[in-house]
């Protein structure tokens, strides 16, 4: 279980991004989080692996509390939250199972990860989780020779191979085509079944978030101002997400408003 | 909105005060040349008398001569090794150096300005006269050599490779640390990859310029091709000293082409 209580997150003298935000997310759910550019989405999920040192407030997830944790510690609990990436993040210039395994580097000796004599378990794991989203073929290969979609898989395995507790994905569909990014969506809500795993997705595609998420939430100016189930998010709610910002992220939200037209 | 009638039909690139400014600029740069050109003292007679000197010496260089030639290719090869010893350690020397002198990896602050001094008094100090330095702390021969051109390389070698950490992507590293992976195993696995290709290509450019710069370590006494040159020289072996020239420029070009292969190969 995640309990975010009372995060503040402040750059600089600025105003802070994150206000006093309180987030509970029980196991097993996909909650998606969507707000318009600038209001903190990125910030919070970066806080919850501390990529982001969070300013105030506590973080607990299964009964440690993150925000407390220095060196070592902090590394021993990152192994335990996988993150999969807009922009895949992969090292383009090693193989697929390399980037695959480097999803275990905090669990092997150095010499493991220099030598690339990974542990026999982690290879079959790799092997598993690699046939079972489909580039099992790619080991070999460099990941910059793949596609977007299959650079993403590439992505959401090595997250799965930490053996995470719970996923956190920023914009995980930003950059693929409408068709890859719901296959990864459904890839991602499957996942999350069969894994029992949290998984938190910060997502600009309010249609998306309406057909594969079990929960919205949505965010504004550093605050929650909604958390519901998908079919609670009506017109008005998204006015209130999406209000005074500019007009192009109001086009994208315009989507969910015509998938909600079709479904009245 | 830009209003039709007062929509201007004129544009200038540069304000006056800019072409102003420019125009002392340029001014500026025509006095210092001028300047430069009045306050060396140039031997006019002896520049109109080069062409009369340059067939001289070409007369008495011709034929080359090739009794030597054995010595002359053995020497060559030792300034090939000395090449190339001193381009390996200095690969090996400035890797930490690199590390310490990019803004994006080094620890502190403190540790960065210790890589860029390492760096700028590295190259600051051409070889010639690092080569000066270590015969006077090493004596004549060839280890002084080495360890010229190896200090002269590090910086080189050092300064590249920092930028070119500077200059990797951000976001794998992010990943990476995301896992839970110690600093070390970040730097092998997201950092190392993309500099590789840099860290090839630098080491090959520097061999090579390491070549050209072990065949003048000998006139400073520092070993190689060189020492056989300076004698040469000494002695108006001019028969001798050709036949040096040309092994040196065998031997350059020889080196181009390897470097040219050794990068089709790596890159």
């Amino acid at each position: 279980m995640l309990k975010i209580s009372k995060l503040v997150k402040r750059y600089g003298n600025g105003d802070p991004v994150l206000k006093d935000l309180d987030l509970t997310v029980e196991s097993e759910s996909i909650v998606a989080i969507i707000g318009a550019s600038g209001a903190g989405k990125s910030t919070l999920l970066r806080c919850i692996n501390r990529l982001v040192e969070p300013t105030a407030g506590k973080i607990d997830l299964n009964g440690v509390d993150l925000t407390a944790l220095r060196g070592a510690q902090l590394r021993h609990a990152r192994r335990r939250i996988g993150m999969i990436f807009q922009g895949f993040n992969l090292v383009d210039r090693l193989t697929v199972m390399e980037n695959v395994q480097s999803g275990r580097l905090g669990y092997i000796p150095l010499w493991r990860a220099v030598m690339r004599r990974y542990p026999k378990q982690d290879i079959r794991r790799a092997y598993e989780l690699m046939e079972r989203v489909g580039i099992a073929h790619y080991a070999n290969k460099r990941a910059d020779a793949l596609s977007g979609g299959e650079r993403q898989r590439v992505g959401v395995v090595r997250a799965l191979m930490q053996e995470p507790e719970i996923l956190l994905a920023d914009e995980p569909t930003a950059s693929l085509d409408p068709k890859t990014s719901e296959q990864i969506m459904e890839l991602l809500r499957s996942l999350s079944r069969e894994f029992s795993l949290p998984v938190l997705i910060n997502i600009h595609n309010v249609a998306e978030a309406k057909t594969y998420a079990d929960r919205i939430v949505g965010m504004r100016y550093g605050r929650i101002i909604f958390d519901a189930e998908p079919d609670a998010l009506d017109a008005a709610a998204m006015d209130e997400i999406y209000a005074g910002t500019p007009a192009e992220e109001r086009a994208e939200a315009g989507a969910a408003e015509t998938l909600q037209a079709q479904t009245a | 909105m830009v209003d039709m009638e007062s929509t201007p039909e004129s544009w200038a690139r540069y304000t006056p005060q800019q072409r102003l400014q420019r125009f002392l600029i340029y001014l500026f740069s025509i006095a210092a040349i001028v300047w430069a050109l009045t306050s060396i003292d140039v031997i006019w007679a002896w520049v109109w008398d080069s062409p009369e000197q340059m067939g001289d010496l070409f007369g008495r260089m011709i034929p080359p001569d090739t009794t030597n030639l054995g010595t002359i290719l053995w020497v060559l090869l030792e300034t090939v090794n000395i090449a190339t010893i001193a381009t390996a350690v200095a690969v090996v020397v400035s890797l930490p150096v690199a590390y310490i002198a990019a803004q994006n990896t080094t620890p502190n602050i403190a540790t960065l300005w210790l890589g860029r001094f390492i760096l700028v008094s590295s190259r600051s100090v051409n070889t010639i006269i690092w080569a000066l330095l270590f015969v006077a702390i090493f004596g004549p021969g060839i280890v002084a050599g080495i360890l010229a051109i190896m200090f002269r390389s590090i910086g080189f070698i050092g300064k590249l490779l920092g930028e070119a950490i500077e200059e990797i992507d951000r976001r794998p590293v992010e990943a990476l640390e995301a896992t839970g992976a110690s600093r070390m195993k970040v730097i092998l696995y997201a950092i190392v990859p993309q500099v590789m290709p840099v860290f090839w290509s630098v080491s090959i450019l520097r061999w090579d310029i390491n070549l050209r710069e072990s065949t003048v370590l000998g006139l400073v006494g520092a070993g190689g091709i060189g020492l056989i040159l300076q004698g040469a020289i000494d002695t108006f072996n001019w028969q001798e000293a050709a036949t040096v020239l040309l092994a040196i420029l065998a031997l350059v070009i020889i080196g181009e082409f390897v470097a040219m292969a050794l990068r089709r190969r790596i890159i």
